[in-house]
């Protein structure tokens, strides 16, 4: 028995949610007895980093055949991983990776998949992962019946530091299939980071009356180190991109901090968001509902209060916090 | 080209999430139920384009009861040609999956559609598992879907970006907004859907791996600290000294 956990990359890199994998799923070896095994796929130059995390071994398949994202090879790959390692728990993020691959794993090995798992598992009865459910109105324990388990981690639900230690990385050729997704093009948006993973988020909504004053917002994320985030009436109008679109309808996120500009609390728009451990709202109107979901509220023009915060949060800055 | 949606039931987005029998069942009680959006207003109405543009039919699935018909005949009144229930009150997305590839498996259909996720338990897991027991490639988040003959052109959703991926019929393709814009039915939609053909088939007895032992509701949040517009700069102190997050 041991855990594998699959560890995706971005640009040839380790990406940031495969730590926060990688550290979930040691932990959970660890209670189990057990070690943990960390799988990467395709060019990466710095898994060895995984070791810090805990993982103990490192399963590195490095053909350039493995370098397009293709959920059926990846699959394989895992599935592979797994019958090599004994291993019955699977772990993945839930980003775009873990969306494509975990439920294909989970049909392939017959097993139960929680997916967006938001803590550790409980083995006092049985095996349940909490997640979140309803767009995070509430959570639901979900057990799994299944020898073979396995878990997608929503981003930024546990301790994601690194502990020390170090791994050994094999290189790992299994066979595979043919290719069924030819990649054709990568079209890069500014974000680096994508809204999910980002700790602090500035969002703005129809209070501020159009694209032009944008610029405030994007000021203020800058000087706190935050992503941008809009409410769905913004991302309709085309005001901003699609995929800064929160809520129910859009990304749903659970970021440290959470600052709402000129949005009023509408329940589909609280849905993505109200997970978020702390919530800002800023709003000229005392009865916007998303004050009731605050931890902190600011009553007044958004055209005023911002220019404000963006010169107090460069004080802060410059103040070697 | 035979195209196939999976529909979902969901609770209508303001509808108010509520536990009865010790908080192990979600409580229907004044709940309306819709055609998960997702579902609706991207693969499906994606689905009836390529459609009208390319010939042959789109059937509707559902896993579920004779309760959901209602959002059955929905998909219809947009557009799609038949539906099938799948007469089984599903526990889980695995159990979904096998009892649609039971179905769809003979069926010879070029492409699956579905949403991304559906709006109540937020898996975004059936289409990669249906992909997986059909061996068809699966491309999951994808935001636009083009075909030229039996090649298909897809934007999908990667960190921070977009990816122009080409994958051969059949496939299954999860939908996420950008792929359509979503279609209100019209009366004579409605009127029509009321005799498109809505076939009810047994389930193959396929069993759920997991159960959900009980749900719970998020702790309720404290008193919002206000803080005065014009002492804005405070809001800064409080997030560094008070929340501790920046
Ligand atoms: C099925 C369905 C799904 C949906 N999904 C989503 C979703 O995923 N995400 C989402 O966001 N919405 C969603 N919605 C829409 C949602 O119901 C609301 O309409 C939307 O969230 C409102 O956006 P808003 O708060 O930006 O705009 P408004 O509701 O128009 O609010 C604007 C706010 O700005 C304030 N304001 C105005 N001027 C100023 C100023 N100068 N300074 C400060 N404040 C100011 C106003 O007081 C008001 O509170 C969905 C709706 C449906 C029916």
């Amino acid at each position: 028995m041991s855990v594998l956990i699959y560890a995706n990359t971005a640009n040839g890199k380790i990406h940031k949610s495969a730590f926060e994998a990688v550290a979930y799923g040691s932990k959970i070896a660890a209670d189990l007895g057990t070690n943990a095994t960390a799988i990467v796929i395709g060019a990466c130059s710095d898994a060895e980093s995984l070791g810090e995390f805990g993982a103990t071994k490192i399963l590195h398949a490095n053909d350039s055949k493995f370098n397009d994202f293709d959920p059926s090879i990846y699959t394989q790959v895992v599935v592979k991983g797994a019958e090599a390692e004994g291993a019955d728990v699977i772990i993945f993020s839930h980003d775009f990776s873990g969306k494509s691959i975990a439920p294909r794993v989970a049909a392939k090995l017959d097993a139960g998949l929680v997916s967006g798992a938001v803590d550790y598992p409980s083995t006092a009865n049985g095996f349940t992962v909490k997640k979140a459910v309803f767009s995070g109105k509430a959570f639901a324990n979900i057990t799994i019946n299944t020898d073979k388990k396995v878990i997608s981690l929503l981003p930024n639900s546990v301790d994601k530091s690194a502990k020390g230690g170090s791994a050994s990385v094999e290189t790992f050729s299994p066979e595979v299939g043919a290719a069924t997704v030819k990649v054709k093009e990568v079209i890069k948006e500014s974000a680096d980071l994508p809204l999910t993973e980002a700790e602090k988020v500035v969002s703005a909504g129809r209070g501020l009356k159009g694209p032009e004053n944008w610029g405030m917002i994007e000021d203020l994320a800058k000087e706190l180190g935050a992503a941008t985030a809009c409410s769905r009436p913004v991302a309709d109008m085309d005001w901003r991109p699609h995929h800064e679109h929160v809520g129910q309808t859009g990304v749903a996120i659970r970021p440290n901090l959470y600052i709402a500009v000129g949005i009023s609390g509408a329940i589909q728009h609280l849905a993505g968001v109200n997970q978020s451990k702390t919530i800002v709202v800023i709003n000229n109107d005392p009865e916007a509902p998303f004050f009731k979901s605050a931890n902190y509220g600011i009553v007044g023009d958004a055209f005023e209060v911002i220019p404000k915060l963006v010169e107090a949060a460069k004080a802060f800055n410059a103040s070697n916090h | 080209m035979k195209i196939l949606v999976c529909i979902s039931k969901a609770p209508d987005t303001t509808a108010k999430i509520a536990f009865t029998d010790n908080n192990t069942a979600f409580d229907t009680n004044g709940v309306q139920f819709i055609v998960n959006p997702y579902d609706e207003w991207y693969a499906l109405v994606r689905g009836l384009e390529l459609k009208e543009q390319n010939g042959g039919s789109v059937t509707v699935v559902n896993v579920g009861l004779a309760e959901n018909e209602p959002i059955i005949r929905k998909a219809l009144a947009i557009g799609a040609d038949e539906a099938v229930r799948i007469n089984v009150n599903p526990t889980d997305a695995l159990q979904t999956a096998k009892e649609i590839v039971a179905f769809a498996k003979a069926e010879g259909f070029d492409m699956v559609l579905l949403g991304k996720e559906t709006i109540d338990y937020n898996g975004s897991q059936l289409g990669g598992m249906i992909a997986e027991l059909m061996d068809m490639p699966y491309v999951s988040l994808a935001s636009k879907l083009e075909m030229e003959g039996t090649t298909a052109t897809i934007h999908r959703d990667i960190q921070g970006g977009t990816e122009v991926v080409e994958v051969t019929a059949p496939f299954v393709i999860s939908a996420a907004k950008g792929m359509a814009e979503a279609r209100i039915p019209n009366m004579r939609g409605i009127m029509a859907a009321r005799t498109k053909p809505l076939k009810v088939v047994e389930g193959s007895g396929a069993n759920a791996s997991t159960t959900i032992a009980n749900y719970e509701l998020p702790p309720a949040k404290g008193e919002c600290h206000y803080i005065d517009a014009d002492n804005a700069a405070e809001l800064i102190e409080l997030l560094h000294n008070e929340a501790k997050v920046i």
